[in-house]
């Protein structure tokens, strides 16, 4: 009578292929993919060397890796990176709490979706770029501009995404803890938010990519430091690989993110793989 | 009477006016007994039933338990869903899932609450499997882990909806023998809404079978067989057959028909 099933988390699962030659099932595996970034990083060595591009604009690979780690030794990266990390976590923590909070709101209660439903719709179109003049305006330039702008960006996927979640729990579950005797804010608490927990995530994740991505805008459009006052300084000041450096540092930044984020997500959901497995 | 109906109406706006799913309801259901409520699908039984524990609101007339009006979920009873699988919280593993009920009481303290958790998963027999998730048991076992979760409230009144339809045949008699011993070593008063006739002479002391147009009782019968019940030897004894011809007689009268043979046809 006991059947146990077994899962694992969609991020580990590969699309089936066959194993090929002498490489075999490594075929399977990502590991393909690596080397074809290894590759595409060789050919870029070799266009650079024999100047399939101005040199000016396009260094070589290795010099660019040669003035990251020097960059990165000197401390001069790192000291770019501080600030820009700290108003891109300050603005994307104060944006998925917000998010959160008026996505179970909106969704809870008819009232104030009908009520905040058109001015979400309104305002969340608006790119981000759009509205920077503005915020400088009324905030300056420093670090609460720029914290403020992420956040207000940060805030729309996971309101949207929690608002869905908020939709979709299962009335039986809440018939069930309604029989249990479970009511008011202990159902949002206890059953609706853990409920919505996976589609929060996917906000989350979201947002997350649109908190790097405006923490850069905002750097590079009225800042003195951060990683995008950085790049765009270095591109002015033609001290190109220095540039090359700076984006390089951005492209480890958000996949070291984006990974430390799968992980905490497959811990916190891992039921949830299980469980819709079991339903298709 | 510990649970009862008095004169309840249900209807649901539909095009063109009402559907009336319940047209005058009156039932009482006394401490101690095991009632089975029958009938034909789409008859209103489910919806008696969600009136009765006070999770939907009869459009008309009122439900008593133990002398008090309902107009919510009352403490002491509790409902268990046919759709057990929807019914389990999902991220809460079977340990988590049984002690909600208990963990939501605020009386019980964090020993009490494990202790009794315990006890209630190995009256299931589902001992060892604590920390599985719902959806790494099969159906029989969710189900039996719906029922440890109600029941370790301990509950004056069980009110069951199908809850065995959706599994199989073997796990379901496993499930009937389970919910018979249960109902008497704890004192429990059942209510259970089922569509298998055989189920319910089986398993009560008391079926009420419910029409379907319009919604009201049509028959309300004791069921006086011998206790404790066995599977083969109850199901072979006259009067159970009797009981089971004179519902299924009702069953088909209801639906128009003269015999089984044009059954199908519904």
């Amino acid at each position: 009578m006991a059947d146990i099933v077994h899962t694992s988390s969609p991020e580990s699962v590969p699309p089936s292929g066959k194993g090929r030659g002498t490489l075999g099932p490594l075929w399977n595996t990502r590991i393909v993919g690596v080397v074809f970034i290894g590759s595409l990083l060789v050919l870029w060595e070799i266009a650079a060397a024999n100047a399939i591009f101005p040199p000016m604009s396009f260094p070589r690979m290795s010099s660019i890796l040669s003035t990251w780690w020097q960059l990165v030794v000197s401390g001069e990266l790192p000291g770019e990176l501080l600030p820009s990390l700290w108003r891109m976590f300050a603005g994307y923590f104060i944006g998925v709490v917000l998010g959160v909070a008026f996505g179970l709101l909106m969704g809870y209660v008819r009232f104030f979706y009908n009520l905040l439903e058109p001015i979400t719709e309104v305002l969340r179109p608006i790119p981000s770029p759009a509205y920077l003049p503005i915020m400088i305006l009324f905030l300056g330039i420093d670090d609460e501009m720029k914290i403020f702008m992420i956040a207000f960006a940060s805030v729309f996927p996971v309101l949207l995404n929690t608002y869905s979640g908020v939709r979709s729990v299962d009335p039986i579950q809440l018939q069930t803890a309604r029989t249990f005797g479970v009511s008011g804010h202990k159902l949002l608490t206890q059953i609706v938010l853990p409920a919505s927990s996976p589609y929060i995530f996917t906000g989350m994740r979201i947002s997350l990519a649109v908190a790097l991505i405006v923490m850069v805008i905002s750097e590079m459009v009225a800042a003195s430091s951060g990683i995008g006052y950085f790049i765009l300084s270095a591109q002015r000041g033609f001290k190109i690989r220095d540039m090359f450096a700076g984006v390089l540092t951005l492209a480890l930044l958000g996949y070291i993110l984006n990974r430390l984020f799968l992980l905490i997500e497959n811990r916190v959901l891992a039921w949830h793989y299980g469980y819709t497995q079991q339903r298709s | 009477m510990i649970l009862g109906v008095r004169c309840v109406h249900k209807s649901f706006p539909a095009a063109g006016g009402r559907t009336v799913a319940l047209n005058g309801v009156d039932l009482e259901v006394e401490r101690g007994s095991f009632v089975s409520i029958i009938g034909p699908s789409g008859c209103g039984k489910s919806t008696l039933l969600q009136i009765m524990a006070g999770l939907a609101m009869p459009t008309e007339g009122s439900v008593f338990y133990e002398q008090q009006l309902v107009e919510g979920p009352p403490a002491g009873v509790l409902y268990v869903f046919q759709q057990y699988t929807r019914s389990l919280f999902p991220w809460k593993t079977v340990e988590r899932n049984v002690s909600f009920g208990l963990e939501n009481n605020g009386t019980m303290s964090g020993d009490q609450i494990a202790a009794r958790t315990r006890e209630l998963i190995g009256v299931v027999k589902l001992t060892g499997f604590e920390r599985h998730y719902p959806w790494q048991l099969s159906g029989g076992m969710q189900q039996r882990v719906a029922i440890a979760r109600a029941l370790a409230c301990r509950p004056a009144v069980l009110l069951m909806d199908e809850p065995f339809s959706a599994v199989d045949a073997l796990t379901r008699v496993g499930l009937q023998e389970l919910i018979r011993s249960l109902w008497r070593e704890l004192n429990l008063t059942v209510i259970f809404v089922t569509h298998d006739v055989d189920e319910g002479v089986y398993l009560s002391t008391r079926v009420v079978a419910l029409s379907r147009t319009p919604g009201t009782i049509a028959i309300d019968i004791p069921i006086e067989l011998p206790s404790p019940r066995d599977q083969i030897a109850t199901r072979a004894l006259s009067a159970y057959l009797d009981y089971r011809a004179q519902l299924l007689a009702q069953l088909f009268a209801d639906e128009g028909l003269k015999s089984a043979e044009a059954a199908w046809q519904i």
